[in-house]
């Protein structure tokens, strides 16, 4: 295999961005036909080095080598000539537009003149992609929209594939569907680079890997002989602290339940609730898992109370009904929540680290006194927050957005969870966090419940929640399924519900046959 | 060649830089101007800018003039902070004014110390009633409160027009449309003989002190910061959004009524058909020259004054036309705008790096 010239070769590449070093020295060789996975913590400096390899943005320097030719890619579009094609985590899709009228939009206008409607489903039928080229857009589930994205790239012949997150928006058996096309491309010498930090999905699918740290290459590995723990610790330089389940006694009384609850979705494209039942017990840790945009944030808006309805027994805080409640009267019964967003929702971008923590504690923590802000107590609080929950940072007079995204989330829930909580909800805790901040949230979820505070955690991260939750429902379309034990439940059984499949049903199909 | 490049973050320096750049950049456009129309251009930028400083009583009219913008850009700032556009501050001046104003013919002649202080709370009321037909139709239907208190002005500057006209006219007036000059004890006292500075201008400095300690201080600063700067964040925190949009349309029209009554009160001291060359509407200049920032709103009003009285004295010295006013306060506000491009982005001078593009097919 050594002798064979690498589809790509990258020496040397640096990128500095005004008072960061994205990218420094890095080098990168990908071989015909194998699928290099790029593994590092957010903020490693992988999207800055995808960027430069698709022609987004230029390098400060480097060489950049394709089929062992030197040169420099102006653009996406030059890239596209040379073969490389590019799945982004986000999609760039038109909702009102059908499948082919995508498709025409993204790719070279030779490509999009003739026939393209066969070739789209020439590829789709010799790829495993099902996907019908008249269907409009909106009537797709995620699943199938990345397929678009897949087809397009794939209508272009493409010698080297890059593909970034690609699974954080599929059920597991879709996982499984987009594996076997990746090992058929691979299998025809097609080359893949693949961007992910589901350390088991890299173990099973990728011939070598690359590991980045702080915009350097600092090891790379073949991903079938470590283990995830062990690729883990390679990204973070440090060994990793996997969270342990307290022993605890049984569930107390409910907290927080959700009773029969509807709700229309007040978003565009949003998901309505469908009468949900929920029960959150002390010293419990309930999961919610899903696909996003089925209604997990629907629900996470009504139980903070940034969304109200009318029927005021159908959210319950204790034995209080609170469906007509704002946040700030919920915060007063005990609930503390932490929103998906952290930048803009659980945070004020531009405010200060101090300033910050009276979003959610200039009542419950006496920051204010007769309408005036106590700067001297913020300031306290804020420092408290930051040593017990480790949170990176120079000092609580800067700016939130000056801090990476873990140690954001540090601070956030050490604001929450330093305010006491007897119900916290927490919606995807640990998305885009490194590993280290992650298993230190996890832990502190898990050592609340065993304080005896009911947690109910919403994660599309089946991982995550099989490691904190005693029991675990699956919300798919609105609708949330009755919860289950996490050793009775099994993670096919939680893919098939994502999809929307009642597993009874696929048992009873079975059987008919 | 120059390219702009977008900043890793905004830079401080650059948003209290930006309003002296479009102060320089404005004074080179004038000359450019002036020279254009054949005027000499120093003669004319010392007469415009320097020469109504010259005296005691320039720089007493200047304060005056700057009452008006200072606490109407004040006002304002907390509703544009919030992201709430009240740019109806003229018809909330109109109507404050003729709450004021109307207490003060209500009690002619009525001498206690009571009345100007009266005078001044109906002001503030004026205005607030006023903003608050914007806050109803904003808060119950969703409407629009641009449109809605742009349209106000001029129904209020109509109900002005209709009082002096009709009811409210001086009847010793020889049936000009104006109203009785008020009574010494409406009328606010002079701060320096033979000036016409008066106590409006430390009302206005007060107002200042106040809003500054209010948006640093004060949860209800911080509120309408939050809710500026991160909707979804104040959503979190529990803040109401109608109360928030109440609370700056009651700020920004109580401070514009305010100013109104303080004009009729001070150096107006009757109603009459004109009470304000549109303060309210270059308060908005003010204000956004001023970096919402109620110190800034103070720096940024006196220079706006002194465009006022530059064109005054233009006008009279130069026989120059008084379209000069608002062509300097025009250019202000632009030159503001596209200096503010630079808070976000560096410009880069020199080419774009050369890219070598080849494949061989």
């Amino acid at each position: 295999m050594t002798d064979r010239t690498p589809r790509l070769e990258l020496e040397g590449v640096s990128k500095e961005y005004p008072g960061v070093v994205a990218n420094k020295n890095v080098d990168l060789k990908i071989l015909p036909g194998e699928i290099h996975a790029l593994l590092g913590e957010n903020g490693a400096g992988k999207s800055t080095l995808v960027k430069y390899i698709y022609g987004v943005q230029q390098a400060d320097k480097g060489v950049f080598k394709w089929e062992g030719q030197e040169l420099v890619v102006a653009n996406p579009k030059a890239a596209r000539k040379l073969g490389i094609g590019m799945v982004f985590q986000h999609f760039s899709l038109f909702d009102a537009l059908t499948v082919e009228e995508n498709i025409a939009m993204g790719i070279s206008s030779d490509l999009a003149v003739k026939n393209l409607n066969e070739r789209i489903r020439e590829v789709s039928r010799q790829y495993g992609l099902p996907l019908d080229p008249e269907r409009f857009v909106h009537t797709l589930s995620v699943g199938e929209r990345q397929r678009i994205e897949v087809v397009r790239c794939l209508l272009q012949s493409p010698k080297l594939l890059i593909m970034d997150e690609p699974t954080s928006v599929l059920t597991p058996q879709e996982v499984d569907e987009l594996f076997k096309t990746l090992r058929r491309l691979s299998g025809e010498g097609v080359s893949i680079l693949y961007i992910s930090h589901k350390l088991q999905e890299i173990k099973d699918l990728c011939h070598v890997a690359t590991i980045m740290r702080m915009g350097k290459v600092v090891d790379s590995c073949i991903p079938s002989e470590e283990s995830p723990r062990s690729m883990a610790e390679m990204m973070m330089g440090e060994n990793l602290v996997v969270p342990e389940k307290p022993k605890k006694d049984a569930p107390g009384l409910p907290r927080l339940i959700v009773k029969n609850l509807s709700r229309q979705s007040d978003h565009q494209h949003g998901v309505d609730l469908k009468n949900v039942d929920l029960e959150v017990r002390k010293g419990e840790v309930i999961g919610i898992a899903g696909i996003a945009g089925n209604g997990q944030i629907e629900l996470m808006e009504v139980l903070s109370g940034e969304a109200r309805v009318e029927e005021v027994q159908s959210v319950q805080l204790g034995k209080n009904d609170v469906g007509n409640l704002g946040p700030g009267a919920r915060r007063n019964m005990g609930l503390r929540f932490v929103p998906e967003e952290r930048l803009g929702h659980g945070a004020v971008p531009e405010m200060s680290l101090w300033e910050n923590t009276f979003l959610s504690g200039f009542e419950t923590m006496n920051l204010v006194s007769r309408g005036l802000i106590n700067i001297k107590e913020s300031i306290k609080f804020a420092t408290k927050i930051v040593s017990n929950f480790n949170v990176k940072t120079p000092g609580v007079e800067h700016a939130a957005n000056s801090l990476s995204g873990g140690n954001l989330q540090k601070f956030i829930f050490g604001r929450e969870i330093l305010q006491n909580p007897e119900v916290i909800v927490v919606l995807q805790p640990t998305w885009g966090v490194d590993a280290g901040s992650a298993a230190f949230i996890r832990q502190s979820l898990l050592d609340l419940a065993a304080e005896g505070a009911a947690v109910l955690v919403i994660s599309q991260d089946l991982q995550e929640l099989f490691e904190v939750s005693d029991r675990i429902s699956v919300i798919c379309e609105g609708r949330l399924s009755p919860s289950r034990h996490v050793d009775e439940i099994t993670v096919e059984e939680i893919g098939l519900r994502m999809a929307g499949i009642e597993p009874e049903a696929i048992v009873g199909r079975a059987t008919n046959d | 060649m120059i390219r702009l490049e977008l900043r890793g973050e905004t830079s401080r320096r650059m948003v209290y830089l930006s309003p002296v750049f479009a102060v320089i950049l404005t004074s080179i456009a004038g000359i450019i101007m002036f020279t254009l129309l054949g005027v000499d251009p120093v003669k004319a930028i010392i007469t415009f800018f320097i020469a109504p400083l010259n005296s005691i009583d320039g720089l007493a009219e200047l304060f005056v003039k700057a009452t008006p913008l200072v606490l109407i850009a004040v006002g304002l700032s907390f509703g544009f902070k919030a992201n709430i556009w009240n740019i109806g501050a003229e018809g909330q001046l109109t109507i404050g004014a003729l709450a004021g104003g109307g207490v003060a013919l209500l009690f002619f002649n009525v001498d206690t110390p009571f009345l100007l202080p009266a005078m001044l709370i109906a002001g503030v009321l004026g205005g607030m009633v006023w903003a608050a037909i914007p806050a109803i139709l904003k808060t119950r239907y969703g409407t629009n409160e641009i449109l809605t208190s742009l349209m106000l002005t001029y129904v209020g500057l109509l109900v002005l027009s209709y009082l002096i006209h009709g009811p409210w006219k001086d009847p010793d007036g020889q049936n000009f449309p104006e109203s009785r000059l008020f009574h010494d004890a409406a009328l606010i006292p002079i701060i320096m003989e033979e000036t016409s500075l008066h106590y409006g201008w430390v009302i206005a400095l007060f107002g200042v002190a106040v809003a500054w300690f209010v948006m640093i201080r004060h949860m209800i600063g911080f509120q309408v910061r939050v809710v500026g700067l991160a909707p979804m964040a104040a959503k979190f925190a529990g803040f109401k959004e109608k109360r928030t949009i109440w609370l700056v349309l009651m700020i920004s029209g109580g401070a514009a009524g305010l100013a109104g009554t303080i004009e009729v009160a001070g150096p107006v001291g009757q109603i009459i058909p004109v009470i304000s060359p549109g303060y309210g509407f270059t308060a908005i200049i003010v204000a956004f020259l001023g970096r919402l920032h109620p110190v800034g709103c103070l720096l940024a009003g006196l220079l706006m004054a002194l465009t006022y009285l530059g064109g005054d004295n233009a006008q009279i010295e130069m026989n120059l036309p008084n379209a000069v006013t608002g062509v300097f306060q025009g250019m202000l506000l632009f030159f503001l705008l596209a200096s503010d491009v630079l808070v976000r982005y560096r410009p880069r001078f020199g080419g774009q790096r050369k890219t070598i593009y080849e494949v061989s097919s």
